[in-house]
């Protein structure tokens, strides 16, 4: 991560770099790209922004304004109040959080259990757990929404409830992957010293296990909110009644029947609270994203 | 293994002292013991997985050959419902759809975020902004990022990409309501939305790239783009090759694109979203199950030669 001025050398070496007409090159390329980067990722932001500050006639006016005429800051406060903005993205806070914690809690007990208890037959589970990662999302959603519908035996429905994002999170092949991978990377005699002085599995895993692997656990947190920050089709589903939708489903539902300008900043607003996230912890999320391989 | 004796031995009584049977027994009941204990640790993940990944898988299988009625009865019908997907023209056009989505996912979503690493790579100034900047769509809500691309793509000159175009006095397109480029269009902004994940990914296995190498190949005369594919190349084979399993199983489930940005019109329809029109427009279960399971039965062909290419080059 440290590659700062003077780095390994990379395709291009210093010596070469350090030509003048090298120089100018580099910095013309530089002199494009800032530009360039920004034109792609902020100048939509710009528009998204500044378009809810657009009256109706002003966002369908050709050609568009690059500038609102007189900014309608009531658009923001109208999508806030009628739209219920504020309703879709705590229940997204929650769906995320839940997810969260119900994956640190029960993937890494399963994967503490798979690498450092190995019980009969754990290694028929960890096959059966690893194997379901190589089935496709998309493929299982229809028998796992009459499943979500209808439980076996107890026939409860789950649907509309944080309960249906947050209990299918937990059945993540990847988490117990990761896991099971770091625990099988943790000395043994570590945990036998934690055995001699008499602590059992339970206060092993919290005392001993827990505070060592917190960079993995940090991974498998990141990816469990960004799983459910940007899953449409499952919540799509499940999430049928207005009060339990997620952000992504309530931005679908409220597209039907809610002014252009009053949607656009409705779009804004809900872009806000996860490019601040991400604003604030940019450096743990990026190590974490590709520390934790390839995924998403 | 050692230390899990160890542990069992602080359990108490199994002292390594008591020779011959009663210690087989100890043994025995030790293991019990950590078996219980690790199937305690165990129970959320297993209900879980069974309820939400075992068990509908099973029940795909099962209902593909059956077919539900409205009062939620099941009958056996056998390859019925095969048969009638695919007698279904949509069928075919499904698969047309999701295999053009696929592909020219490919071309952009594959090369670019690769192409604009390696540029990064090189790059000694303003590292954080290019970052910053190339990951920020990843944070947007995807349905929000559609329905701003949406209203990018108006098809009249008040949407701001005919709008530019007309300004430029160049030839204006109606996006996502033309069938010629409306499968374009959703693969734009899904490469648009997603790349900066991509990105972050090959920078840092670009980083993991010995220097040596390039002086090397820089010695024997190798240009710039002999060196990218002698040296980047084959350097990130691995995460490569992973990768672009990884985006064909992605690209080939599309959905919310279609869903958001066309409403599957202009030959949008993909797999996926057919399999949601069966399911939830048509309540025909059967049918939704059975083009589930051959999609299912593509993508594992996918992973399953990706499996035996990445084998052969290993070896060989």
């Amino acid at each position: 991560m440290a590659v700062a001025e003077s780095g390994p050398r990379t395709l291009i070496s210093p010596a070469q770099r350090s030509r003048g007409h090298a120089k100018i090159v580099y910095w013309a390329v530089i002199g494009i790209l800032i530009p360039l980067f920004a034109l792609a990722f902020l100048f939509p932001l710009y528009w998204m922004v500044t378009g809810g500050l657009k009256s109706p006639s002003e966002v369908i006016q050709t050609p568009p304004s690059l500038l609102p005429n007189s900014p309608q800051f009531h658009n923001y406060i109208t999508a806030w109040n009628d739209l219920g903005l504020g309703r879709l993205l705590l229940n997204t806070v929650v769906y995320a959080g839940g997810a969260l914690i119900f994956q640190v809690v029960f993937d890494v007990a399963a994967a503490y259990a798979l690498s450092k208890l190995r019980p009969v037959l754990g290694n028929v589970i960890l096959f059966m757990m690893l194997a379901a990662m190589m089935i496709p999302p998309a493929v299982l959603v229809l028998p796992q929404y009459l499943t979500a519908n209808s439980l076996p035996f107890i026939h409860t429905s789950l649907l509309a409830s944080p309960w249906a994002i947050w209990l299918p999170s937990v059945a993540n092949g990847f988490n117990i992957f990761i896991l099971k991978r770091f625990f099988d990377s943790i000395p043994a005699d570590l945990l036998a010293a934690a055995a001699l002085d008499g602590a059992g599995p339970f206060r092993t895993l919290w005392r001993v296990v827990l505070p060592i692997s917190r960079p993995i656990i940090g991974v498998v947190s990141i990816f469990a909110g960004v799983n459910v920050w940007k899953d449409f089709l499952w919540p799509l589903l499940v999430l049928n009644d207005p009060s339990s939708y997620s952000i992504n489903v309530g931005l679908y539902h409220l597209s039907n029947g809610s002014p252009e300008d009053v949607l656009i900043a409705a779009l804004a607003i809900a872009s806000v609270p996860t490019i601040i996230f991400f604003l604030f912890f940019q450096r743990n999320i990026m190590s974490g994203l590709t520390a934790g391989g390839v995924k998403g | 293994m050692a230390a899990i004796k160890t542990i069992g031995v602080s359990g108490g009584r199994a002292g390594r002292a008591v020779a011959g049977r009663p210690q087989r027994r100890n043994r025995l009941a030790m293991k019990a013991q950590r078996s219980a204990t690790g199937y305690l640790f165990m129970i959320g993940a297993i209900v879980c997985f069974a309820l939400f990944s075992w068990y509908p898988m099973v029940r795909e299988v099962i209902m593909s050959f059956q077919r539900t009625n409205f009062a939620g009865e099941t009958t056996w019908i056998g390859l019925e419902n095969y048969r009638h997907i695919i007698a279904d023209p949509s069928f075919w056009a499904a698969w047309r759809a999701t295999g053009l989505f696929a592909l020219l996912a490919l071309v952009f979503g594959y090369i670019v975020p690769f192409a604009t690493a390696i540029v990064l790579n090189e790059l000694r100034h303003f590292r954080g902004y290019f970052r910053l900047l190339v990951y920020l769509p990843v944070m947007i809500p995807p349905a929000a990022a559609a329905f701003l691309w949406k209203w990018f793509y108006t098809p009249d000159n008040s949407g701001l990409f005919n709008a530019v175009l007309h300004a430029l006095h160049l030839p204006t397109s109606q996006w996502l309501q033309s069938p010629h480029v409306a499968m374009l269009c959703l693969v734009l902004f899904s490469t648009w939305s997603n790349m900066g994940a991509a990105v972050l990914v090959y920078l840092a296995s670009l980083q993991g790239i010995p220097g040596e190498l390039y002086d090397a190949a820089e010695i024997d005369g190798a240009g710039i783009f002999r060196r990218i594919w002698h040296v980047t190349v084959p350097q990130t084979r691995l995460i490569l090759s992973l990768m672009l399993m990884l985006q064909i199983v992605a690209t080939m489930q599309v959905f919310l694109e279609p869903y958001i940005l066309t409403g599957g019109q202009s030959g949008t329809t993909t797999v996926v979203y057919l399999i949601y029109q069966y399911a939830f427009s048509f309540n025909n279960y059967g049918s939704g199950a059975a083009l589930g399971i051959m999609l299912l039965v593509v993508l594992m062909g996918f992973a399953g030669a990706y499996l035996w290419l990445s084998r052969r080059v290993e070896e060989g």
